[in-house]
């Protein structure tokens, strides 16, 4: 794949052999780009209005009668009531232990590396195996928590059988596989206040709590939209966790843990209803939609202050 | 939450209820309080890594003795998954696949940026925003569409149905724009003006300006693909065809409560990755600064 601009080709202006080599450069990247995520997309949405299902050869169109059912089905608000509960949960924690920690760091003088690194490793680990690996620390009976329990004299609690706790110990899997990455992006927010700012206001006679108030909290402003929006992304798409935590029992019990993404793979892969399944996508993606613009409005906002 | 359910935890909280004394008594107390609160969120992080492999070198009979660490540790199990179970293919599906994908989005990726930030033609801005808007598109919405063009053209069930949706992705070619954008247009125009052809401009003068964003970019990508998940359950059919994850996924939900397999197989899928992240753990932490930031 080498420029087509080659020097005997000197009937053509230079901006015609520009753009010729820019396009050149472009054919197979716009193809794919085309054929592999837009068209798909709209593929999604074309799906959502048919009776899709993969064993039959028909497909008839059935206008928006497949939302009508993902919405009046009980598992889909189930599962996006799940869903923001993860995000509910998970976020704060994330952000709260995240800022935590950043804060620990700064002031460590040694080890400083150490210590992000250590917790950092959970974000690289495989998910599937972190996931298994949780699953076994969560057992009721052969469990670390379990052992503990039992030294204590207590009953073990069994974390993933109980539909009360079992989405909040997913989510602390979640928050330990994403605390290290938040930790990375809030030190690198911290770092990128000028010192001047906290001399400048300790001259005035700030101290500690009003430096951190007035000053780190503000200029902190777009690491925390980054890292909510992120992190909002994160659990909107919560999948691979909440399957290998309650592997035989998708969903966990009595639905209690399923979100948006297992119900659509559970209702496409699994009952093959495609249409409907299509459908529930297109909500998930209306919802993201929602969360882009509020983001843009939430970093406007902050340009005006 | 992670940290008041592991032990370790309650350590954590002590040491933080410190620090107001410390500060009474002296910077010396603060800084003490500092280090013990790092270790003990440390140890906490560290813990799930530590029963993991502790019960992958127990015998079934230890399991049930309730003790932490194994008396008599033995590599049983980690020598039964390797053995008995397609374990190694897995393990080279997913580093093929990997490998293969992230060669393919560091080319495409940096050649898009380059294109789309240092040469004039028409519609650079719309294909751009073209690119741009499908960062917007979630998997989850692309996976049945997938996977119905699969089932049509024969892709289930093959390396390329499982690595085509990643060959490309949008947010490399964000980046890769944004760095390219910071390449000098002096020394491209120098170098044209040596007889450089378009494309050796892109190979031979800009690409080697911008290695670092490459590398980052490069990490996470082989990252998220030797971890992805939704599409390679979907579109992989046999055993032979598993990626780690998938392998992993359903080699554990097969041995039902053979945990010292379980945590075996995840051992096996974890300790590499750690011993990659040992070597390059500076590359990575910056680039999640580098990439993180610029988007």
């Amino acid at each position: 794949m080498s420029g087509p601009a080659g020097r005997a080709r000197r009937g053509l202006s230079l901006r015609a052999r520009r753009t010729l080599s820019a396009y050149t450069f472009l054919a197979v990247p716009l193809v794919f780009f085309l054929a592999i995520r837009i068209a798909p997309a709209a593929g999604a949405m074309v799906i959502s209005l048919h009776r899709w299902n993969i064993v039959g050869t028909d497909q008839p169109w059935v206008g928006l009668a497949n939302f009508r059912e993902v919405l009046s089905d009980r598992q889909f608000w189930q599962a996006a009531t799940n869903t923001l509960r993860y995000a509910a949960a998970g976020i704060p924690a994330q952000l709260v232990l995240g800022f935590a920690v950043a804060l620990l760091l700064r002031r460590a003088a040694r080890f400083r590396g150490l210590f992000r690194t250590v917790y950092f490793v959970p974000f690289v680990t495989p998910v599937v195996a972190a996931a298994w690996v949780w699953q076994w620390m969560y057992s009721p009976n052969f469990g670390p928590l379990a052992m503990l329990a039992g030294r204590l004299g207590l009953p073990a609690p069994a974390l993933l059988r109980t539909p009360v706790l079992a989405l909040y110990a997913i989510t602390a899997l979640v928050v330990w596989e994403y605390l290290g990455f938040q930790v990375v992006i809030f030190l690198a927010g911290l770092e990128a206040i000028p010192r001047v700012y906290y001399e400048a206001a300790a001259v005035d006679g700030a101290r500690g709590w009003d430096l951190f108030r007035h000053i780190t909290v503000p200029l902190l402003n777009a690491t925390l939209v980054f890292s909510v929006v992120y992190a909002t992304i994160v659990y909107l798409q919560l999948f691979t966790q909440v399957l290998n935590m309650t592997f035989g029992d998708p969903g966990g019990p009595l639905g209690s843990t399923a979100t948006v993404v297992l119900y659509v793979y559970t209702l496409g892969f699994q009952r093959f209803h495609m249409g409907q399944a299509a459908a529930a996508t297109v909500v998930l993606f209306a919802a993201l939609l929602g969360v882009a613009l509020l983001q843009l409005t939430v970093l406007t906002r902050r340009v005006e202050y | 939450m992670a940290r008041a359910l592991a032990p370790g935890g309650r350590t954590g909280r002590a040491a933080s209820a410190r620090v107001p004394r410390g500060s009474r008594t002296g910077a010396r107390w603060t800084s003490a309080a500092v280090y013990v609160a790092l270790a003990a969120g440390g140890v906490a992080v560290v813990f799930p890594f530590a029963w993991m492999l502790a019960t992958a070198l127990k015998t079934p009979q230890q399991i049930f003795e309730l003790t932490f660490w194994p008396s008599a540790p033995t590599l049983d199990n980690i020598r039964q998954v390797v053995l008995a179970t397609q374990f190694p293919r897995w393990f080279a599906n997913s580093l093929g696949v990997a490998a293969a994908t992230t060669a393919s989005v560091a080319f495409f990726d940096s050649l898009v940026g380059y294109t789309l930030a240092k040469l004039r033609f028409p519609g650079r801005d719309l294909i751009f925003i073209v690119i741009l808007s499908t960062l917007m598109i979630p998997t989850e919405m692309l996976v049945i569409p997938w996977y119905i063009m699969s089932a049509r053209l024969g892709w289930i069930d093959t390396y390329w149905g499982i690595l085509f949706p990643g060959i490309m992705s949008a947010f490399g070619v964000f980046l890769m724009r944004q760095f390219m954008a910071g390449v000098p247009d002096e020394l491209l125009e120098a170098a044209r003006i040596d007889g450089l052809s378009e494309f050796g401009l892109f190979t031979r003068v800009a690409l080697p300006l911008v290695r670092p964003a490459l590398a980052a970019l490069c990490i996470f990508t082989f990252l998220g693909n030797w971890n992805a998940f939704l599409w390679p359950l979907i579109v992989i059919q046999t055993a032979g065809m598993r990626t780690l994850p998938v392998g992993i996924a359903l080699f554990s939900g097969e041995a039902g409560s053979s945990w010292h397999l379980i945590m075996a197989a995840s051992t096996l899928a974890v300790l590499p990755v750690l011993a990659v992240f040992a070597l390059l753990q500076r590359q990575i932490i910056e680039g999640v600064v580098l990439t993180g930031l610029r988007s």
